[in-house]
């Protein structure tokens, strides 16, 4: 089968790669549909994350259809078009069974921090990814959703990771009516998490980011206002000043270890990796938020440290809550409101990319050319 | 500056609709359940058959019941690795050598591609089509730094042999 194939920082390639088979009786084997770049995989592309192995297939967001499954598969059948979270929970453990499916104990050997992912590096469990014709996915009748139908597999394919992401990081922003709630980062998260914080009664909507065309989409998209950190002196001086000089209510972190805008955190965490990623967008949160804000952080960082101001959520009394999106036990919801028309996910697709040029589509969206927002890959099958 | 806080938001589709007082500020994220305490007590899935090498954190006291297969462990990076799976997550004795096994791990891919009679294809695997279309200033301006550079280097080695 033809998948994409990791060579090590910026390189990746299509390759042939042995189809992937039953390894346990709670699998199921999916022809991958529709399968998108997230800005998470960036992380890895540019070879952030511990333990990413060359010859490693990438892809945590993808739909498709059941082809094979194993023998103890009850719920899901051959033919079923699914929606595939991004996270591997085997509802059964401990943490699955409070809901964090995110977290789940079952699916990670490499690593107890984090719950398996599909793609993800060894880090994150040493699954291959959807980024291929096809894949295989463990406790198949635990997170695959059937796709409702009607839905458009550009709406369902972003509800694997995009939408769950951008919901939850509103939810644990727990906003209430009236907040003002800033959200660095104008990418796909921080687009979908502007959008969803109206959901939840925001009173005012702040995105601030670095790339016109971007923030030019989401004040249309999210009716937001959006700003451009370049334009500013200092952004957590602006947040400061456009919220009577006393913070926002809520701050999200959309962005994680790839943020751009502090030098410092750019050199030790981007260029010479000394620290998790640059933490910028992190730090900004914590120093624009009011005292007794909470600061909601769905960017992904390395498993090491980060510099980061911990004085001044001491000082502020800060609340920070942050996740992998427990999509899962978002679905059901999330599906209702693409359904309703409350969301319009697919809307951020701006390129839709053969399998077989997958290394120009990391390049695009990782440059941020042709005023990429969200790239996704279609196999020749579901051409 | 001015305080943009709209007044009516029945321009905005769903505004409210999944609002929640108790949201605030620590909203259940997991449910709470009777056993907080009882540590490794559920029925644990089937075992995955455990027939290739998958190194697992010791913070852990076994393979998890499914695990990936991808890319086991090989060669120098695969020694590297099993000495950081000698350390926790807690030290940098893990991670920093999981960083260094994953760039030696870039040059065996390019040996292996070598050993397999392929030439891998930088410029390709870097996406430099996508350069060409979107960002051709940019692309010849990188091409001739690299130009520069290697030229630079060059007539360096050149000058110390002469």
């Amino acid at each position: 089968m033809l998948a994409m194939n990791y060579r090590g920082p910026q390189r990746v390639r299509i390759d042939e790669k042995p189809e992937p088979k039953i390894l346990h009786p709670q699998d199921a084997i999916v022809r991958v549909t529709r399968s998108c770049i997230c800005g998470s995989d960036l992380h890895l592309y540019n070879g952030n994350v511990p333990d990413t192995r060359v010859g490693m297939t990438f892809g945590h967001e993808f739909i498709g259809e059941v082809i094979e499954i194993g023998s103890e598969i009850q719920k899901l059948k051959v033919g079923d078009m699914v929606i595939v979270p991004f996270n591997i929970a085997c509802g059964k453990c401990h943490f699955c069974k409070q809901g964090l499916f995110g977290n789940c104990h079952e699916s990670n050997s490499q690593a107890t921090a984090v719950g398996g992912i599909f793609g993800y590096s060894h880090t994150a469990g040493g699954y291959d990814g959807g980024q291929a014709e096809y894949v295989r996915v463990p406790y198949a009748d635990v997170g695959p959703t059937v796709i409702p139908p009607g839905m458009d597999p550009d709406d369902a394919v972003l509800l694997t990771d995009v939408v769950p992401t951008g919901y939850q990081a509103a939810e644990m922003g727990g906003i209430q009516k009236g907040d003002t709630v800033v959200i660095f980062g104008a990418g796909p998260i921080g687009i979908m998490a502007a959008r969803c914080s109206w959901l939840f009664g925001a009173g005012r909507v702040i995105v601030i980011d670095k790339v016109e065309y971007r923030l030019e989409f989401v004040r249309n998209y999210a009716s937001c206002e959006a700003y451009n950190y370049e334009e500013m002196d200092d952004p957590v001086v602006f947040v400061k000043k456009t919220t009577d000089w006393m913070g926002a209510d809520v701050v999200i972190d959309a962005v994680g270890a790839e943020a751009t805008g502090n030098v410092m955190q750019t050199i030790t965490g981007r260029k010479l990796l000394l620290q998790a990623g640059s933490a910028t967008a992190a730090h900004w949160a914590v120093n624009s938020v009011k005292k007794g804000g909470i600061v909601s952080i769905v960017g992904i960082y390395g498993p090491t440290d980060n510099l980061f101001p911990l004085g001044n959520v001491v000082n502020k009394g800060l609340t920070i809550r942050a996740n992998q999106a427990s999509v899962k036990r978002l679905l059901p919801r999330l599906i209702d409101h693409v359904q309703n028309g409350i969301l319009n996910p697919k809307a951020l697709i701006t390129h839709r990319v053969p399998l077989e040029d997958v290394a120009d589509a990391y390049h695009i969206f990782s440059e941020k050319l042709d005023n990429c927002i969200k790239p996704v890959l279609i196999p020749p099958s579901a051409r | 500056m001015e305080n943009k806080t709209p007044k009516d938001y029945s321009h905005i589709k769903g505004w409210g609709i999944d609002a929640d007082p108790k949201n605030d500020p620590t909203y259940p994220m997991k449910h709470r359940t009777d056993a907080e305490q009882e540590g490794y007590s559920w029925e644990r899935p089937t075992q995955q058959d455990i027939n290739i090498e998958v190194l697992h954190s010791i913070e852990r006291p076994n393979v998890t019941a499914v695990f990936g297969t991808s890319e086991p462990p090989s060669g120098l990076s695969g020694m590297i690795r099993r000495f950081a799976f000698k350390h926790s997550e807690n030290s940098y004795l893990h991670w920093l050598p999981l960083l260094m096994a994953d760039r030696v791990n870039v040059v065996e891919g390019v040996l292996d591609d070598f050993a397999k009679g392929t030439v891998p294809n930088i410029f390709a695997e870097k996406g430099w089509k996508a350069d060409w279309e979107h960002n051709r200033s940019g692309l010849i301006q990188k091409v001739g730094i690299m130009a520069l550079v290697a030229t630079a280097a060059v007539v360096l080695i050149t000058r110390k042999k002469d």
